[in-house]
């Protein structure tokens, strides 16, 4: 009745051997405690910017009346975009049966999980009272699109962290006893961690079962998460924000930000913790479709979001799209327009360049155009309201980031970076159990040509 | 003379609205005082010094806050400010059968930005933080220049509201829309939402902070300013509740704006302090409301800029600073 997975001996060499490759990442080494160090160290110096910002004001930022929603809200956009891949991989990709998403699926998790978490701070620190962040649940009206994406948010946080947690259990099991070398305490961790976990037939069957629903539970709330997002802009009647197409518009560029960002830690861990025999060139050649398909759909929706005001030409479009096209923020836009999502999709298209090397170089200008994408959207909308601001003083009228405020930014980026390093570091990066059971020479994958 | 004579007695029929209006006023206020000496009362209501004070000559009659006449002993009236709460309650209540409205006459404006100065002297605003703000329009290359006032539109569909998460910015009955500094949590979504540019934020310490450390704070009056927190144009709530004109509307010396009661459909001019029919001082001027095709209704009023009193001047560009941060 209660069978135990791993019990034949073929099993349990080719666990042995999995488990002694994606092990051999998980201590501290001298190279994680400078990084880590390097991390908390710029860290501190950019909340020290942040306690300026405490003490002072928002003053200290370039936000004025006109533009009052600037890079902090940009990133923060950036930041629940990115997290989406979560859920592009693990269940959409997943649940079609595409297994080749076995060993990205913990990495995309990851990611989630540190951009959805970093997503909420990022929200505080716009505030002009972040002391009262708790009036936010004793007050909260349900009609604001404000608490709909902090009710989903968090949401969707959890259910990240579950979807990373449980497939981790049996791997804490299987780990906890080969961790000699390391740390007493990391095996104190796993042996917490892992629930007592003893591989039955009738645990896997629970666990699947739980991800199953989990899986798609993640689903609507990751479109929720980002759509609401969206509707932060939407539900405004500002020109360039009031869109009918933000919701899917937002959405599939999230999808672009996210595959760049799994690509970059995809080819980092390759390197860095040589897991070259999972993270193969067929993975970096699959994920280089992705990041084609859901390219070409953003291309779409910004052609319509470009394309239809820009026929008619409104009077307050005319000037947003000016300002965007030819004005201002030319540079800027063609430079994300071009750089970051329609040269890269022509390159992606050549098979030399879905190697893993070339996209690592694709998804870092994708990723850094998504940042500023999001930048385009949020601060442009703001410069040309219906009526003019006047009898102000002149850094009132046109936004510029202060430094203040761009090293607080950098300290939500610090902190993303902290939590997919510790979460890579100290636990498997790569499903061992999974990668066990199936194999991970390339032929026996299905869906490979 | 004549004219002068004339324009008092034109001033009568808004007088005995003040009168009124300030009678009620106190009865309120005594209403709120005597509420709290109940309170005060109720705890020492028993045994010893109760027969004490019956025995005192001074009894006194408060009508408490729910319309009760009681009677209690004149030794333990205590003289009480409103408190914050006291204060909020009724700023978020408004004044009953009221619906507040403004019109603002755009052939008089010629920039004197005597409305702006009031309303920031008010409400303790820096030169370049405006409740009110007097901009130069121009609608295309061949229509004139010309001034315009733009307080808070106060909204009957105020997006600002809808967007607020906390329930900081409301809509009262009497149609004015009110911020409580005590409850905004800095957000800016409603400076995102408002397609008026009505609101400001305090990005730095308000310009006062230190003189109003002490004061209460009154939500009709938005003082103290508050740091991190949205400020507008609130129509001078504390001042209408004193049967007064809004600071703006009568410190305006060419007769530009009038304020009054949509319900009793007659608006009072600040400078001149005639009152008129509201519907039919919009039907003969053509009053216009701003972005209207928003459906946000304002209670805004523009009569256009015809027939102007003065030319436009645009006179000496003046140069706004910002207090160093």
């Amino acid at each position: 009745m209660n069978e135990i997975r791993f019990s034949s001996p073929e099993e349990q060499v080719k666990l042995d051997s999995v488990a002694a490759d994606v092990l051999r990442n998980v201590r501290i080494s001298k190279g994680f405690i400078i990084w880590m160090g390097f991390l908390l160290l710029a860290l501190a110096a950019c909340l020290f910017a942040y306690i300026i910002q405490l003490r002072e004001g928002l003053g200290v930022t370039g936000l004025r009346d006109a533009t009052s929603w600037g890079m902090y809200i940009a990133n923060f956009v950036f930041f629940v975009a990115t997290s989406l891949v979560g859920m592009l991989i693990s269940a959409v990709l997943g649940l079609i049966g595409y297994s080749w998403v076995k060993p990205i699926s913990r990495i995309a998790e990851i990611i989630a999980i540190a951009f959805a978490a970093v997503a909420g701070l990022v929200i505080i620190s716009d505030m002009g009272r972040p002391d009262r962040f708790p009036f936010l649940f004793r007050f909260g009206r349900i009609q604001s699109p404000i608490l709909w994406d902090v009710t989903v948010v968090t949401t969707y946080l959890v259910l990240s962290l579950l979807l990373w947690f449980f497939p981790l259990i049996p791997d804490l099991a299987i780990s906890k006893n080969r961790l000699q070398g390391r740390p007493a305490f990391l095996a104190k961790i796993y042996e917490v961690l892992s629930l007592r976990w003893e591989h039955h037939e009738s645990q896997y069957r629970i666990l699947t079962q739980a991800m199953r629903i989990l899986l798609i539970l993640i689903i609507p709330t990751a479109f929720a998460i980002h759509t609401v997002t969206s509707w932060l802009f939407a539900v405004t009647p500002r020109t360039g924000w009031d869109s009918t197409i933000f919701g899917p518009y937002f959405l599939s560029g999230a999808f672009v930000s996210g595959t760049a960002a799994v690509i970059i830690a995809m080819y980092f861990f390759r390197v860095n913790y040589k897991l070259e025999k999972y993270l193969t060139p067929f993975h970096f050649e699959k994920m280089g479709r992705v990041l084609i398909l859901v390219s070409i759909v953003y291309i779409y929706f910004n052609l319509n979001e470009f394309l239809v005001p820009g026929y008619k030409l409104k009077t307050g479009d005319a000037i947003h799209l000016r300002e965007l096209f030819t004005g201002h923020y030319a540079m800027l836009f063609w430079s994300v327009q071009l750089a970051g999502l329609v040269i890269p999709v022509i390159l992606l298209l050549i098979k030399q360049m879905r190697k893993p090397l070339p996209m690592l170089i694709i998804a870092i200008f994708v990723l850094a155009a998504s940042w500023f994408k999001r930048y385009i959207i949020v601060v442009p909308g703001q410069g040309h309201p219906n009526l003019p601001i006047q009898n102000v003083p002149v850094e009132w009228v046109v936004y510029k980031p202060t430094l203040i405020e761009t090293a607080i930014t950098m300290a939500s980026i610090l902190l993303v970076l902290i939590i997919i390093t510790v979460l890579s570091k100290l636990f498997p990066v790569i499903p061992i159990w999974e990668m066990a059971e199936d194999g991970h020479d390339k032929e026996k994958l299905p869906g490979n040509e | 003379m004549e004219k002068e004579k004339q324009e008092k007695s034109n001033e009568k029929p808004d007088l005995d609205k003040v009168v009124e209006a300030s009678r009620r006023d106190f009865i309120r206020r005594l209403s709120i005082a005597g509420a709290v000496s109940v309170t005060g009362a109720a705890a020492l209501y028993s045994g010893h010094s109760f027969e004490k004070a019956k025995h005192n000559k001074g009894m006194v009659k408060v009508l408490t806050e729910d319309n009760r006449l009681v009677e209690i002993p004149a030794d333990q009236i205590k003289d009480l400010k409103p408190d914050v709460k006291a204060l909020k309650a009724r700023g978020k209540e408004g004044l009953q059968g009221k619906k507040w409205v403004m019109v603002i006459d755009l052939s008089r404006c010629r920039n004197a930005r005597k409305c702006v100065e009031a309303c920031q002297s008010a409400h303790h605003l820096r030169p370049y933080e405006y409740h009110i703000n007097t901009l130069v329009m121009k609608e295309s290359a061949n229509t004139p220049e010309y001034f315009m006032p733009k307080p808070c539109q106060h909204c009957d569909n105020p997006p600002c509201v809808s967007v607020c998460p906390v329930d900081a910015t409301y809509k009262r009955q009497d149609g004015i829309v009110l911020i409580d500094n005590e409850r905004c949590i800095g957000c800016r979504f409603c400076m995102a939402a408002c397609p008026y540019s009505a609101r400001m934020f305090h990005w730095q310490e308000p310009s006062q902070a230190e003189n109003d450390k002490e004061k209460t704070y009154d939500v009709e009056l938005n003082v103290p300013q508050k740091k991190g927190t949205i400020s507008k144009c609130l129509f001078s709530a504390d001042r209408i509740r004193e049967g007064l004109l809004p600071y703006c509307v009568s410190a305006c010396p060419n007769g530009v704006f009038y304020f009054g009661d949509e319900n009793e459909d007659a608006v009072t001019n600040g400078t001149t302090k005639e009152t008129v029919m509201l519907s039919e001082l919009l039907e003969k001027n053509a009053g216009y409301r701003l972005h209207v095709e928003l459906g946000t209704n304002p209670r805004v009023y523009y009569l256009p800029p015809k027939n102007r009193l003065f030319e436009f001047e645009r006179g000496p560009e003046k140069e706004y600073r910002e207090e160093t941060i």
